[in-house]
């Protein structure tokens, strides 16, 4: 849990005064935080995200870099644990759907 | 696959090998503090191809390693109760505690969900109005901007069945710990990237400078951990204690100053045992007294669960590095991956786990005799 995971925002929405958006990981997309790096990302950028939460913008180039060395380090349970949530259909419900 | 090559470059690691090498006047002693530094460093041999002029102690930087039992056995109290759903991060469920393990009480209908992020276990809490949801509150300061951000929420949405078990640890402390022993080793570190990404480097100046050590905020890829061993090895045959940054295409000196914004408004420093290396002052985050109605200890009145860390295992001495894992006599034998006696064996980031799946155990038990 200590090492984040690249992935590529393909959508931002505010739920209830927190900036969210759906990121995907290598195919897998979920709903992530984006409050911390509001100012600095947009629909399209890759961002560093732990635990469901973005930390730092990254470039397209070091995202794929870093996904693979992760892949290959087999450091990726972060997935497993999101899969976890979407069987239980959690999945969606950062969309706002209160 | 065509991204991987330049990081891994075995020509360009094989000059830095050789850089180090030839810098070094004597053997340096250093430590990487990040798991997933030490998961590179054992799955590549990077500490094998530096054997004479570095050698690499495996810090305490694998937050499920460090959790202390006493907080594993009140996991499992929780988990256990009927009016709970216990949530946590996957790599806490098969730490084993006093008696069993989260996956144990989920076998026996304890109410155990994986979330990937605190907020996902704030929802369950949501929608379960009628049960106690808590929350396992794991990590360094990764994850610290995260689960501060659940509480914080929690306060805003009016969310009240939701409760977190905290045990988060901060890296700094710990360095200091390990360098105030009376036999430290350690004459340089590397600094975990990703934990630096967020809080920046300004709290290691002071260490830097008070213990004349050098360290150098280092990524976690193989040509990331020669480079910043070269720039510790510099800096020591110079005669320079600085921080430096070998991870410039992610971490600036003041980190992510939002997300340590709500992790200074949630979290204050508490005292905070480390499994293996006991009560370190200031070494944890606690929730502020303002936030103390999601304080799951409170809640329940977990203070009376005490535990002791069983004997057989050495995982204390292994993550002060003053064990190899291999060195250990439960290693491979009574402790593996699959019936682990101690965290170290149970997390990738672990060093024992590291050790154990890239077959140290052999070729270096081979070694020795």
């Amino acid at each position: 849990m200590c090492l984040g995971i690249p992935g590529r925002i393909v959508e931002m929405h505010d739920d209830r005064g927190l900036a969210m958006g759906t990121v995907d990981f290598g195919g897998i997309r979920r709903e992530v935080c984006l409050q911390y790096v509001t100012d600095e990302v947009g629909v399209g950028d890759y961002a560093i995200v732990h635990v469901g939460f973005a930390i730092s913008k990254v470039e397209e180039a070091e995202a794929h870099r870093t996904f693979e060395v992760l892949r290959e380090m087999s450091e990726l349970q972060e997935l497993d644990w999101m899969r976890e949530v979407a069987d239980r259909s959690l999945d969606g419900w950062a969309g706002g759907a209160a | 696959m065509k991204y991987l090559s330049e990081y891994r470059d075995p020509a360009i690691a094989r000059g830095l090998v050789k850089r180090i090498r030839a810098r070094a006047s004597r053997p340096w002693t250093l430590m990487e503090v990040c798991g997933g530094q030490t998961h590179t460093i054992v799955r590549q041999g990077l500490d094998e191809l530096l054997e004479g002029a570095v050698e690499m102690i495996h810090g305490p930087g694998c937050p499920v390693c460090v959790t202390p039992l006493e907080q594993i056995d009140r996991a499992l109290y929780l988990a256990a109760r009927e009016d709970v759903i216990f949530t946590s991060f996957g790599d806490m469920l098969r730490v084993p505690g006093s008696h069993c393990d989260l996956l144990q009480i989920r076998a026996r209908g304890g109410n155990i969900q994986v979330v990937y992020s605190p907020l996902d276990a704030l929802e369950i809490a949501r929608r379960n109005p009628g049960r106690e949801v808590v929350f396992f509150a794991v990590g360094f300061e990764t994850t610290a901007p995260a689960n501060a951000m659940a509480v914080w929420r929690a306060r805003e949405l009016g969310i009240t069945n939701f409760s977190m078990l905290v045990s988060h640890v901060t890296v700094p402390p710990a360095m200091t710990a390990i360098l105030d022993a009376p036999d430290n080793r350690v004459q340089g570190f590397l600094a975990a990237g990703h934990v630096c990404t967020v809080m920046g480097w300004t709290e290691y100046e002071p260490i830097a400078r008070t213990y004349r050590v050098p360290i150098v905020v280092t990524g976690f890829e193989p040509l990331d951990l020669l480079e910043g061993m070269l720039m510790c090895v510099n800096q020591l045959e110079e005669g320079r204690y600085d921080v430096e940054n070998q991870y410039v295409r992610s971490v600036k000196r003041e980190g992510t100053p939002r997300a340590r914004g709500i992790v200074e408004q949630v979290f204050r420093l508490v005292d905070r045992s480390w499994r293996g290396i006991g009560e370190v002052p200031a070494s944890g985050l606690g929730l502020r007294p303002e936030f103390a109605d999601f304080d799951a200890e409170r809640r329940f009145a977990l203070d009376s669960i005490r535990a002791t860390e069983p004997a057989e295992c050495h995982a204390g001495d292994v993550l002060r590095g003053k064990l190899k894992p291999m060195e250990c006599p439960a290693f491979g034998t009574r402790c593996t991956p699959e019936r682990p006696l101690g965290a170290p064996m149970v997390s990738s980031e672990g060093a024992c786990a590291a050790y154990y799946n890239y077959g140290r155990y052999r070729s270096t038990a081979a070694a020795a005799t």
